[in-house]
């Protein structure tokens, strides 16, 4: 008897969540999916880890049965790095492909651009790495109208607080720095990022002997590095993004012999070193994550399919929309609806594990509202380092204690004083 | 030391302009084609050079060799594909053909810079120098590789006056631009005269494609700017004259260089775009134009 008990028992225990599986994949089949656009741009490096950091996210989303029972579709947009392009793209994902949220482009510029399309048109819509703070500011500002906009990367005055909180423990603490020139590409991005820079370093540690932007179309950096040397920085703190390799093949070609630090968004491609041909060994940069660390329960596992599905290590701007697509997602579950006001209202309760960090976002009474929230407990980003063709993680020290490595002409503040 | 600084500096970038320059003009002198593709071809040479030098282990000088074929063969598929067929069209008019060719070479150029950035993505490569290390002279720091570049531009170039002006090719060559008509009745065959021209042209185009990545990194997103430069230094120095556009790649690039350096590296562009105005309004042809 008690055989048949334990044997219908165990029948039951395997046909009731089969049975169950079953008909929530019947449901999810009737009902039609919840579309999630991504707008990028698919031939740059930071763009094309959008869009396949969002595809994974609805990959694994789906394995768990979708949302509310309905599957998720990706819905994706090349915009070309245009805001004319990006916003033509944006009308048509919410007016003819009827899509529910948008995961969107690594450049601020083209981000303002969507902006009030996002309003206008009600659309929740996060950013994978855009960091101008023009976008928190219209959210903090005019709230009720610009509400449906999420940043989904750390805002650039924070990033440059970041630069400056590394600088201190790598450039101050660890190399006796006391000077720095900031570089910079005349962009949105940077112009904050260059404010609070100015003002945050010399509390840092480092005082700042010069300052120069430059145009982002530029191919010949070395006027720039002659600049620059003539005051004798200790190291120079970059904000790029739009360029990378030129600067920092010069920099090398050229035997600039000032490190370069603070932030270089294509270094933080994994096939930097090869763009470069090995040019940017010795370069620092901040970046999301790098392999091997774990920043969260969450990191490895996910680059580990990342490297499964696309055979290569993302760009941190695949984390940002890995995790966008799931703040959404979750927001979604918990209003038990797609409806733009309530999404909205869950998103700004987002508290979860992201593979950065943990992720949650400024409200409406904070300076940088609907912005990842930055600091221990939250994500702070890592500070990268490239050592003989890897990307080493330098700094928080807590999570990365290796040792700094660079080029045999790069002059540290020793061997200068030495001379 | 700033002056000695923008002397080497401003003669490199110059000569490397040249080298772009000097086939681009020759293309116009003798087959009267302003290719608008042009630096799609300089990007493709810089590109597959890089590839063929990073994924293949071929180094910095297979790397180049493979980027000038790479050139040629960019060069071959637009006389092949683009070109010659509309010069052998019967339905576009003698007169409107330059502007087909115009418009055909544009929708190339287009097409290349397109079919690059989805092979190789929008983001800059850099090849390895062909001669690393750096030289210090009177304080100012050279890297070995633009200096190399500075001699290799003016080798290529010498190479090109003597094949020009003491072969026989040359000379049909340079029969070809002054009066193709008679050189047809002499019996010589045109089309192989054109055929010349255009390998030619592909290695010049290769080499300044090769030399630019390793001298400031290319991405097929140059490849307008780079047409564009060509284009200015050429009516500049007047269409179809090599010496002349020599004379605008020097002013050009010495323009550049003493804006980046006197007043701001973001104004560099500005003289280049001033001079020409002036040029056009004063000498239309332009300094050594005639025609």
């Amino acid at each position: 008897m008690k055989f048949w008990q334990t044997r219908c028992a165990g029948i039951l225990g395997m046909a009731v969540p089969l049975a169950l599986a079953t008909i929530t994949a019947a449901v999810a089949a009737d009902q039609p999916p919840i579309k999630i656009a991504v707008i990028a741009e698919e031939s740059a490096i930071l763009g094309k880890s959008i869009t396949d950091g969002a595809r994974l996210a609805v990959t694994d989303i789906n394995a768990k049965g979708g949302v509310n029972g309905r599957m998720l579709e990706l819905v994706t947009y090349d915009d070309h790095s245009s805001a004319a392009d990006a916003v033509r793209a944006f009308q048509r994902a919410v007016q003819q492909d009827h899509v529910s949220a948008v995961v969107s482009t690594f450049i601020s510029e083209v981000y303002l651009a969507l902006e009030p399309w996002s309003a206008r048109l009600h659309m929740p819509m996060i950013t994978a790495a855009a960091a101008s703070n023009l976008i928190t500011k219209q959210v903090h500002d005019d709230y009720d109208k610009y509400k449906y906009v999420f940043e989904g990367w750390l805002p650039s005055p924070v990033i440059a607080q970041a630069v400056c909180d590394s600088s201190h423990d790598l450039f101050v603490g660890m190399l006796h720095m006391k000077t720095a020139a900031i570089v910079s590409e005349d962009a949105d991005w940077t112009t904050p990022l260059d404010a609070t820079q100015a003002e945050c370093l010399p509390k840092a540690g480092l005082q700042v002997v010069d300052h120069v932007r430059f145009n982002p179309d530029t191919t010949d950096f070395t006027p720039i590095f002659n600049k620059v040397e003539a005051n004798h920085p200790d190291v120079l703190i970059t904000g790029m993004a739009h360029v990378g390799v030129q600067p920092t093949v010069q920099w090398h070609d050229q035997h600039v012999p000032m490190p370069m630090g603070g932030n270089s968004g294509q270094a933080t491609n994994p096939t930097f070193w090869k763009t470069t041909n090995g040019a940017a060994d010795g370069v620092i940069t901040q970046t999301g994550t790098v392999p091997g660390v774990a920043l969260t329960p969450r990191t490895i596992p996910v680059a580990e399919e990342f490297i499964k599905d696309s055979g290569k290590f993302p760009a941190f701007t695949g984390f940002t929309a890995y995790d966008g697509v799931r703040a959404f997602a979750e927001a979604m579950q918990r209003a038990g609806s797609t409806d733009p006001d309530k999404v909205v209202a869950e998103m700004e309760k987002t508290d979860m594990v992201g593979t950065l960090g943990q992720l949650a976002f400024y409200g409406r009474d904070d300076t940088y509202t609907h912005a990842m929230r930055y600091g221990p407990k939250y994500v702070t980003g890592v500070f990268l380092q490239w050592q003989d063709g890897k990307q080493v993680c330098v700094w928080p020290r807590d999570k990365c204690p290796n040792p700094l490595k660079f080029p045999s002409f790069i002059k540290l503040p020793e061997q200068a004083s030495a001379k | 030391m700033l002056a000695l600084q923008i002397l080497v500096d401003g003669f490199a970038i110059s000569a490397l302009y040249g080298l772009g320059a000097v086939g681009f003009t020759l293309m116009f002198g003798v087959c009267g084609v302003l290719n608008l593709a042009h630096g799609g071809i300089m990007v493709i040479a810089a590109l597959v050079g890089w590839w063929v030098a990073a994924d293949y282990g071929a180094g910095p000088y297979g790397g180049a060799a493979a980027g000038v074929l790479a050139g040629m063969a960019g060069s071959f598929v637009t006389y092949y594909a683009v070109i010659r067929p509309i010069q052998r069209s019967r339905a576009i008019p003698k007169v409107e053909e330059e502007i087909f060719i115009l418009t055909g070479t544009l929708l190339w150029g287009i097409m290349l810079q397109v079919g690059l950035n989805y092979l190789f993505t929008n983001n800059p490569v850099s090849m390895q120098p062909l001669l690393p290390g750096v030289l210090t002279f009177a304080g100012v720091r050279i890297p070995w590789n633009e200096v190399l570049i500075a001699v290799l531009c003016w080798g290529v170039i010498g190479l090109l006056s003597l094949l020009v002006n003491r072969t026989r090719i040359g000379k049909q060559i340079l029969a070809a631009s002054i009066n193709p008509r008679a050189l047809t009745l002499l019996g010589f065959e045109l089309g192989r005269v054109y055929l010349i021209v255009w390998t030619i042209y592909g290695v010049l185009a290769g080499l300044a494609g090769v030399l630019l990545a390793s001298f400031l990194g290319a991405s097929a997103d140059n490849a307008g700017a780079l047409t564009a430069s060509a284009f200015t230094i050429v009516i500049l120095g007047g269409l179809g004259s090599v010496p002349g556009s020599l004379i605008a790649a020097y002013i050009v690039g010495y323009a550049e260089t003493i804006t980046a350096y006197l007043i701001a590296p973001t104004l560099r562009p500005i003289p280049a775009l001033v001079i020409l105005m002036i040029v056009i309004y004063l000498r239309p042809q332009g300094l050594l134009g005639r025609r």
